[in-house]
């Protein structure tokens, strides 16, 4: 009786010795401009070679800049996709850099070229590797003496994880979406509550969701402390993946399928450690603090401190115990980033922007998360509607999310972000960040302040983010 | 990678639980394409706040950190540990580590030290009792001991024998190839290719 992560990870070990960690077999890499450039000089330094370029995918996100193109970017990010793109010819790894079609962030481009695939194991010098689990695949987020190991030899040495199972039961109320489950659970378990464990999504709430909202939780894994975190493929994996351009084809499609369902975990296979939540719980999350973790539901008020962190976080944000979270007013609002940047959030912020405009003291801007995301919406007509409200309509990439390229909060500035991490600076040094789910974002956006989405005036949709209905 | 057996140097506290990695090197640092140089921005914006207490005389030119749980949360940026390394630390001791912190400091040569709340909490107190006292972090023996105080660790030994020796992990792992090109021809076709 087996977990669907250990049952992976048993059929990648290329080499098992008492006493080591297990050597692995990594079956895709994927390389940014900013973790990589080390490892690829010092493979270089060494006299070594990408050993499978053909399992290895390159591209640019982190510091793009997203308007005005390259030339728009600063001399040192210049310098550090010029290395990435010599990296790439030198060692034959393809790249979709800036301008290509298949560019974009890499969790958001590697779903939607269907390399991500079930039962894989996957590795990127990127701690929202864990993304990738939302397909069944075991995913997780590596340095850059690892990406050097992984270029050089294909493997990866890693000790085998605890199994940790989360299970979310029942239909999820409205106006609350895949964001405000991930959010739900990290309030839950701590920003350390999964360290050391793969955590494995089950239960029907889960099910129901969408892969886009299926990877929206998966990408907050890490946020939780753990690693990996990953969600049983299904219909919904398979439906999503069929078609894409490197997923299996023809006969091809039936063996791989067959392997696929074969990945599942054993019914009673022991975790340990479970944490069950109730969807009818759950609400539209805001935090309040520098750390994930500190969430409240936006109906709720800043929290007294309950520790000197606490004390520090709430200093940091300028933020008094006793508020409601809804008084609380915002100068930026940021719809983008790994996390919530795919077709299906886009379309959630449309959907409560029609017809609004974004509040005048409120600048706000849309950065798709891939190329091929702004190509869809634009078919759309969705980047009609955020603009025709007052939003800024960028190109794809990290952008503000982490602040490495021109997009960043000024000192003081807060901001309503459907990003992953409200860390002290994250977003630009002195900056205030409000982690939310896209719909609230939007509605933060109009109000110019915090909101809650349920009863925010004229919002037409049924708010179901990432139940695949919407 | 600089092997590592037994080191006594300044022992400096930070008394804060779940430091990120955005704070020990915020991103603007990130955009460099060297291993080195990192030093100077360590915990950048907090020392720009004035009175950081690394920056106190009596910690300048310490080598060992202890800190509170959870240290090195967040992202996977290796220019953390290089960071700290950098800026001459060779060992970090808190009552836990990010696994991805924990496993990039492994592979960059800088020490995380795993020892109780307690003993975390009374070598916080010593050292602000009596700043600049040296520890001995001693990585053959697993102890660590400064003044009366004395506390054993426990550490992966594959990573152990690797940090005492300064092994290449790529170099061992390429005398596996035979077991990787095994493996590699039992897996597959319809396995995907990136082109």
């Amino acid at each position: 009786m087996t977990t669907m992560a250990q049952k992976i990870w048993d059929r990648h070990v290329v080499a098992a010795h008492e006493g080591e960690p297990d050597l692995l077999y990594v079956d895709l890499h994927l390389v940014h401009e900013v973790t990589s450039p080390q490892a690829f000089e010092s493979l270089r330094l060494s006299g070594r070679k990408v050993r499978r370029p053909d399992l290895t995918v390159a591209t640019m996100d982190h510091d793009v800049p997203t308007r005005g193109g390259r030339a728009a970017a600063d001399e040192i990010a210049e310098r550090q996709m010029s290395a990435l793109e010599e990296n790439c010819r030198r060692e034959g790894v393809p790249l979709y850099g800036m301008g290509s079609t298949r560019q974009g962030i890499v969790h958001v481009i590697g779903p939607e070229l269907g390399l991500t695939q079930p039962g894989l194991l996957i590795v990127c010098g990127d701690s929202h590797t864990s993304t990738h689990g939302a397909f069944g695949a075991l995913a997780f987020g590596i340095g850059t003496s690892e990406v050097e190991h992984v270029l050089a030899t294909q493997c990866l040495r890693q000790r085998r994880p605890k199994d940790m199972a989360v299970t979310v039961e029942g239909e999820l109320p409205l106006g609350v979406t895949a964001k405000d489950v991930a959010l739900g659970i990290i309030s839950r378990i701590g920003v350390d509550g999964g360290r050391g464990h793969v955590i494995e999504y089950r239960g029907s709430t889960i099910r129901a969701l969408s892969m886009e909202g299926r990877m929206t939780v998966c990408n907050m894994t890490i946020e939780g402390g753990a690693r990996a975190g990953m969600v049983a493929p299904d219909e919904t994996t398979f439906r999503y993946l069929k078609g894409r351009p490197q997923a299996p084809k023809a006969d091809a499609w039936e063996t791989a399928v067959g392997s696929w369902r074969s990945l599942l975990s054993d019914p009673g296979a022991a975790y340990d450690y479970e944490v069950r939540l109730d969807a009818s719980e759950l609400q539209p999350y805001v935090t309040w603090g520098t750390n994930p973790g500190q969430a409240v539901p936006v109906t709720g008020r800043v929290p007294s401190p309950a520790n000197e962190s606490d004390e520090r976080a709430l200093r940091y944000m300028a933020l008094e115990p006793g508020t409601a979270m809804e008084a609380i007013t915002i100068d930026r609002v940021f719809i983008g980033s790994c996390t919530n940047a795919r077709l299906e959030d886009l379309r959630l912020a449309a959907s409560v922007i029609r017809g609004h405009n974004v509040h005048p003291k409120v600048r706000a801007m849309v950065v798709p998360g891939s190329a091929s995301v702004k190509q869809q919406a634009e078919a759309e007509g969705l980047d009609a509607v955020f603009r025709q409200a007052g939003f800024e309509w960028r190109d794809a990439g990290c952008s503000m999310c982490l602040g490495m390229n021109p997009d960043i909060l000024g000192p003081g500035e807060r901001c309503a972000s459907t990003s992953n991490r409200n860390f002290e600076g994250r977003q630009g040094s002195g900056g205030r960040t409000h982690l939310v789910s896209p719909p609230m974002a939007a509605a933060a956006a109009i109000a110019g302040h915090l909101v809650d989405v349920r009863g925010f005036s004229g919002s037409p949709s049924p708010l179901r983010g990432g139940s695949g209905r919407g | 990678m600089e092997p590592f057996t037994r080191f006594t140097g300044v022992l400096a506290p930070l008394d804060r639980a779940n430091v990120d990695t955005d704070q020990i090197i915020p991103k603007q640092f990130l955009k460099r394409i060297e291993r080195s140089g990192y030093g100077p921005f360590l915990f950048y914006d907090w020392r720009r706040q004035g009175d950081f207490i690394l920056d106190r005389p009596a910690y300048r030119g310490a080598s060992v950190l202890v800190t509170g749980e959870n240290f090195g949360c967040g992202s996977s940026r290796e220019h953390a540990p290089w960071s700290l390394l950098d800026a001459g630390f060779r060992a970090v001791i808190a009552p836990s580590f990010a696994d991805i912190f924990k496993s990039n400091s492994f592979r960059c040569g800088l020490l995380p030290v795993e020892l109780p709340e307690a003993a975390v909490r009374a070598l916080i107190g010593l050292t602000l009792q009596e700043p600049g006292m040296e520890i001995t972090v001693d990585l053959e023996r697993q102890r660590v001991a400064a003044g009366d105080f004395e506390a054993s660790f426990i550490i992966d030994p594959f990573f152990r024998e690797c940090l005492l020796n300064g092994w290449d992990e790529v170099a061992l792992t390429l005398r596996q190839e035979p077991a990787i090109a095994r493996y590699e021809a039992g897996r597959p076709a319809w396995l995907p290719l990136t082109h």
